[in-house]
């Protein structure tokens, strides 16, 4: 037997001691369950902590990660292994975060060491969670154009300005921040602050969005100090670091994506939802116009689903992809389309806003229909990606 | 196999585009055009696309092709969309060759199959019988008359048709007017007594014709397999070619699409290039975004043929020719309105491929067709 067999049979036999029974269906699109981590978080099953913690022991969140950051020092095969073992098994995933998805690739391309060993560890171990202090009220498209001071006062910064659009504020621990150190250079003036949200001064509240409630939040910043140490990079370093983890975060919005290709909230084919709702004749959706508009976002389904998978054969082989580009824009808008699809299925029955007679179907497809119009808009608009393919991809000018 | 070419893939598309560039560039149909050239394609040109093995892809080594399958033909169907390149390419290989290779063992289809092969024959389709595509609505009848059989009817737009050497029919031995049941194959000599070719003139200046049968008697073995069981054949031979089509399509698409960049970046208005103004800009990526679906479509349809996934065809078939004429539709009206004036005139190629886009949007199924067909095959 290999040492990568041994090592098979040894994940193997822990995930069957280990993963709880309770956790075997699927983890559901924004479920309560969402292993988030930090302290604040409350799961509606409490042996998704439990788990998050096992894991976390043997440092399996981030398996590749060294041991003095958390993770277990695994090679990349040992860690394939360990990922196709919890695949087999169905385990859902330990931990899900911003600090994983966007804020770690970051600080391991651009902290210090003594950073690294400081903020990997807790993200590692779904301890802390982060969110993003990124757009402000006069900074969204135009990010660079953020106001929110960090005045070098020696020892620590003074931070003073408004964030918004930060998803999960008021569930997150710290809070990795875009900072002016630096009026007069527009792009050069912004540096990468991480900051503890318990630090006095910092105010959250949540943001009511049209589909009724949402994660996200504004964060007040009021003189609020903070330990020069908490800055990552150089000042001035800010942007570079920022343009990184948005690529990151554009990555992780591929969920968007994959929504748009499903059926409706409680897994129904657009096809049943048509007949359910318009009736069925000869086993056809008797609407001949909802007909053809099912078919022809099925058929969008299948065009972009291929695409995904070529992008992912293309990175595999060259890089990354030049059609890359275009997915993220191409599904918020995919996405989009399929709630207003769902709602004109459904006539007025799509736009109950709660209680009796409707269904949970009904309810969830207009919550999830006003929701969806934020896709083309989260992560950079439609508009200012198109923009950037534009310019980086067909070379137009200006 | 997947979907983005390997090697041999992309050698086989640089020589095609290579060969179409030199030998059959967009003024080869302007000349073709403007002489108004009674073959409609270049016989000399066609000999080196079969001495190239174009006309030998999808048939086997015993019959005197290469059997390089149906993605590298459709490389090389892309590769003659972006000159609009004609040729009898696809009626006599892509729609005539594989109702032959799918008839069974018929000694005339082997005979036809090895003429195709090495590019001495011409060999129409002739299937349809309305200007809307519908493929079971077949009126042509085919009766017996003594050892052999006498067809009669009337089929139209039939790429090719007055120029071929032979004619694959399609005829009702049985069933009703509507039916995919009760169709039979027959091959037909174009010299035949009682056969009448006209050639039509369609906007795109490509090979298109009526052909009336009128008590045209053919021997017995004019039946290509099963009488009455042709249904099956055909279903596959329309698949094959709409893809192989959506291959020329793509091509086309590509081609109108990078000399509108080009005009875009190289057009001054106002001081500045227009491809610089936002309005363009924002168009400009909506017809990239949607010829990189069709890439992804298009490309994995062919795969299917080549791996032979008949279950999957029928569907991406119809994903694929629908995709295509969506994709060219806009980017051959985008093309002409960001030429602005000069994209209406004749001596820019734009309106050559939008021309040639609404002929290809029609042959074979237009999208509401494959949309329709789309429901029908998934059962909604």
């Amino acid at each position: 037997m290999s040492e990568l067999d041994r090592f098979r049979a040894e994940v193997r036999e822990w995930i069957a001691a280990n993963y709880p029974p309770s956790m075997l269906s699927p983890l559901g699109l924004d479920s309560p369950d969402t292993p988030w981590g930090g302290r604040k978080t409350r799961y509606a099953n409490p042996d998704v902590k439990a788990w998050m913690e096992r894991v976390a022991a043997k440092g399996w969140v981030t398996p590749e990660w060294q041991p003095e950051h958390g993770g277990a020092g695994l090679s990349p095969e040992h860690a394939r292994v360990l990922r196709e073992e919890l695949a087999a098994a169905r385990c859902r995933p330990a931990a899900i975060s911003f600090g994983l998805m966007m804020l770690a690739p970051v600080l391991h391309e651009f902290a210090s060491e003594e950073q690294r060993r400081r903020f990997l560890p807790p993200i590692a171990r779904g301890e802390i969670r982060w969110c993003q202090g990124y757009s402000e009220p006069g900074a969204g498209s135009d990010l660079a154009g953020l106001k929110t001071r960090a005045e070098d006062l020696g020892d620590h910064y003074l931070v003073n300005g408004q964030k918004i659009w930060t998803s999960y504020a008021d569930q997150a621990d710290w809070i990795f921040c875009l900072v002016r150190t630096n009026t007069e250079s527009k792009h050069g003036g912004i540096s990468f602050l991480l900051i503890d949200m318990s630090t006095p001064g910092i105010e959250v509240r949540p943001i009511q969005l049209i589909s009724g409630k949402s994660p996200f939040c504004e964060v007040f910043l009021t003189d609020v100090r903070v330990p020069k140490e908490n800055l990552v990079g150089k000042p001035g370093e800010g942007w570079k670091i920022a343009k990184r983890l948005l690529q990151h975060e554009r990555a992780s919005i591929s969920t968007h994506l994959q929504t748009g290709l499903g059926g409706s909230p409680t897994g129904r084919s657009l096809a049943d939802l048509a007949k359910a709702s318009a009736g069925e004749r000869d086993g056809r959706i008797a609407d001949a116009h909802l007909r053809d508009a099912v078919a022809r976002h099925e058929m969008k389904s299948e065009a972009i689903a291929l695409t995904l998978r070529r992008v992912q054969e293309e990175s595999g082989r060259h890089g990354p992809s030049a059609a890359s580009s275009i997915t993220k824009s191409l599904g918020a808008q995919h996405n989009k389309d399929k709630h207003e699809l769902m709602v004109e299925i459904l006539g007025l029955a799509g736009v109950g806003w709660e209680g009796e007679p409707f269904t949970t179907e009904e309810l969830e497809v207009c919550r999830q229909w006003l929701r969806s119009k934020g896709n083309s808009i989260e992560g950079g608009t439609s508009e200012i990606q198109t923009n950037i393919v534009a310019k980086q991809v067909l070379g137009l000018p200006g | 196999m997947g979907l983005v070419l390997d090697h041999d893939q992309a050698l086989l598309r640089n020589t095609a585009t290579d060969f179409a560039r030199q030998r059959l560039p967009v003024t080869n149909l302007r000349r073709l055009r403007d002489t108004r050239d009674a073959t409609g394609f270049d016989r000399e040109v066609w000999a080196e696309m079969a001495g190239l093995g174009w006309t030998g892809m999808l048939i086997p080594d015993s019959l005197g092709g290469n059997g390089f399958g149906y993605f590298g033909l459709g490389l090389v169907f892309e590769a003659l969309g972006r000159t609009l390149a004609a040729s009898p390419l696809h009626s006599t290989v892509a729609l005539s060759g594989t109702a032959l290779s799918l008839v069974g063992d018929a000694p005339r289809a082997h005979e036809l199959l090895r003429a195709i092969a090495a590019g001495e024959t011409v060999v129409a389709f002739a299937h349809e019988e309305h200007a809307r595509h519908r493929p079971w609505s077949i009126a042509t009848t085919a009766r017996r008359d003594g050892d052999g059989w006498v067809l009669d009817g009337h089929k139209r737009f039939v790429a090719d048709g007055h120029v071929a050497d032979a004619l694959v029919v399609v005829a009702r031995t049985g069933g009703g007017r509507e039916d995919a049941d009760g169709l039979s194959l027959f091959v037909v000599d174009a010299s035949a007594s009682g056969v009448t070719r006209g050639r039509l003139s369609l906007a795109d200046s490509r090979n298109h014709a009526d052909v009336e049968l009128a008590n045209v008697r053919v021997p017995r073995s004019a039946l290509l397999g099963a009488e009455g069981g042709a249904g099956a054949v055909l279903e596959r031979v329309l698949d094959v070619s709409r893809i192989l089509l959506a291959a020329e399509m793509f091509g086309m698409a590509q081609q109108a699409f990078e000399t509108t960049l080009d005009y875009l970046k190289q057009r001054q208005q106002f001081g500045a290039p227009i491809g610089s103004f936002q309005a363009l800009q924002h168009r400009a990526v909506q017809m990239y975004t949607e010829i990189e679906l069709s890439r992804s479509v298009l490309y994995e349809a062919l795969t299917a043929l080549d791996e032979g996934r008949w279950d999957d065809v029928p569907r991406l078939a119809s994903v694929c020719k629908a995709c295509l004429n969506d994709t060219l539709h806009l980017v051959s009206n985008e093309a002409v309105q960001m030429h602005g004036g000069i994209g209406m005139t004749d001596q820019v190629d734009v309106g050559l491929y939008l021309k040639r886009a609404r002929v290809a949007e029609a042959t074979l199924g237009t999208s509401a067709f494959h949309r329709e067909r789309y429901a029908d095959l998934q059962r909604f």
